[in-house]
């Protein structure tokens, strides 16, 4: 069976750049330009152009949209003031997490007011199922799904803001962490939002797919002094990975809810009624037994996904939702869940391919940018 | 020593086998192409197969990873592991600048020759790299 890919607005930059592509969420997505080391350290250190038009992005319009929003979200939106982000998850009634999100509230130039969920590529069918479910509550909701009439830029690293402020009429700098704007680079309209997937300073901007070339092309003109590379999707693994941060598919699924995976902060109860609500208050007082863990196997080995986690006496306890080699701490780094009593053992052992060796379990993040505050997601 | 990668002999699997005879027993070192390392990309680790081993062509041998992936490393030969590059996994960065002297894996005294007409010259090998990239 043949399946056919989608390309993003970007595909021809990406395939002079001579990028690997890859296969990823039912688009041909740049795994790498060169190597996932130095587009991983150039963010670190400078900053990355990443394209992440595959991700999911629907609008949400009309009166109700804030209601609608509240029930579908974990995380309250009804009081986010304009130009306001947060992220939030969706579950299902069991409380399984169906996507991660970040949801926006905007105004355009009009004056139109909107919101705008960005979920992950690989859940967007389900999600807009899931949604269209709710729309006959909310009769004058629009749901438009802007994907592929838009591009997505993730610009990321220490002078990400600085070195590309200048190309847009609202100075980016102006906007605090989880704040989104819609201004426009040279007259063509960009949202730009700070915010972002790598553990670095930066923003994502959304833009007419017809104009997506353009940005990048001025983006990596302005960057080039200060030395912007591109970067594909391997670097940006790597990097969310150093950053502590969930990876729908991985950390997240239909299985685990937002408690066990520590994502409490994503949702708010306080009475509301979304979905998922009554099972969630049932779990703060049950808790799950397992927990999510940053690891740090003692080996030069990489961890990877699947691999199961022993206690001391040799009894399964856990399992690798993620792992790499950290290019930061140049030292393999993994994320997985252990029961909760095992949680801060030193004894524990993964088995990489047959061999248990000894692994530390260490508080996430595994990286956290100079000057960040630790209350910062 | 400086080997040619022209006058090597090559696995579909992107080993190469540089095959020598001294007082009548034939040796194949062993390495990783440069098109494969070049594909496999930051490497972080390598598993080196234990000297006295005795293997046959197609068996697994050790194993290339590289940040994103684990890669298993095939024979070429069958034999018996002689020697092995025990400095190799720590100076991994090596492999990429000098894949086919320092990136020697292992030694491998050969015990039967039936499998070496299956290994490519480098013109044949370097088309089924064309081909696939």
């Amino acid at each position: 069976m043949s399946v056919s890919l989608a390309k993003t607005p970007l595909d021809v930059i990406h395939r002079e750049a001579g990028a690997r592509m890859v296969p990823f969420a039912g688009y041909e997505m740049p795994i790498s330009y060169t190597s996932i080391v130095a587009e991983h350290q150039s963010c670190r250190q400078r900053a990355a152009l990443f394209d992440v038009s595959h991700m999911g992005r629907l609008r949400f319009d009309g009166e109700g949209s804030e209601e609608l929003l509240d029930k579908l979200l974990t995380r309250k939106v009804a009081d986010m003031p304009l130009g306001a982000v947060r992220y939030s998850l969706i579950c299902n009634h069991e409380g399984g997490v169906l996507d991660d999100v970040l949801v926006s509230h905007l105004e355009t130039p009009s004056q139109q007011r909107y919101h705008l969920m960005v979920v992950n590529a690989s859940n967007r069918t389900k999600i807009l199922n899931w949604v269209e479910q709710l729309l006959p509550e909310f009769p004058r909701v629009t749901l438009s799904d802007r994907t592929e009439i838009t591009a997505m830029i993730a610009v990321q690293g220490p002078l990400a803001i600085e070195t590309s402020k200048r190309l847009f009429r609202f100075d980016p700098s102006r906007l605090r962490y989880y704040q989104a704007t819609i201004t426009d680079q040279y007259s063509k309209p960009v949202l730009v939002s700070r915010t972002g997937y790598t553990g670095e300073d930066g923003f994502e901007l959304i833009c007419r797919a017809e104009d997506a070339t353009r940005i990048w092309e001025n983006l990596m003109l302005i960057g080039r002094e200060a030395g912007f590379t591109a970067a594909g999707l391997g670097a940006r693994d790597t990097l969310r990975l150093e950053a502590g941060m969930p990876l729908y598919g991985h950390e997240l699924t239909e299985e685990i809810d937002p408690l066990t995976a520590g994502l409490k902060f994503a949702c708010t109860f306080d009475g509301r009624d979304f979905i998922g609500a009554e099972a969630l208050t049932h779990l703060s007082s049950n808790p799950n037994e397992m927990v999510r863990v940053g690891l740090l196997p003692k080996t030069k080995r990489p961890a990877r996904e699947g691999y199961p986690i022993y206690n001391a006496d040799g009894d399964q306890i856990g399992h690798v939702t993620s792992g790499s080699q950290s290019p930061t701490l140049n030292h393999p780094i993994a994320i997985g869940y252990v029961r909760r009593e095992d949680s801060h053992s030193e004894a524990l052992q993964i088995e990489i391919r047959g061999t248990r060796v000894a692994t530390e379990i260490v508080q996430l993040p595994f990286y956290r940018r100079p000057n960040q505050s630790s209350g910062e997601k | 020593m400086s080997r040619d990668q022209s006058q090597l002999v090559y696995a579909s699997t992107h080993e190469w086998a540089d095959i020598e005879e001294v007082d009548g027993v034939r040796y194949a070192t062993i390495g990783v192409s440069a098109f494969a390392i070049e594909q496999l990309n930051d490497l972080v680790y390598m598993d080196l197969p234990e000297v006295g081993r005795e293997v046959n062509a197609g068996d697994e041998l050790g194993e290339v990873e590289s940040v994103k992936a684990v890669s298993p490393l095939y024979s070429p030969v069958t034999g018996e592991v002689v020697d092995v590059h025990t400095e190799l996994p720590d100076e991994l960065e090596k492999l990429n600048s000098d894949p086919y002297d320092f990136g020697w894996i292992a030694k491998i005294r050969l015990t039967s020759d039936v499998d070496l007409e299956s290994l490519m010259s480098f013109e044949d090998y370097q088309r089924q790299c064309s081909e696939s990239a």
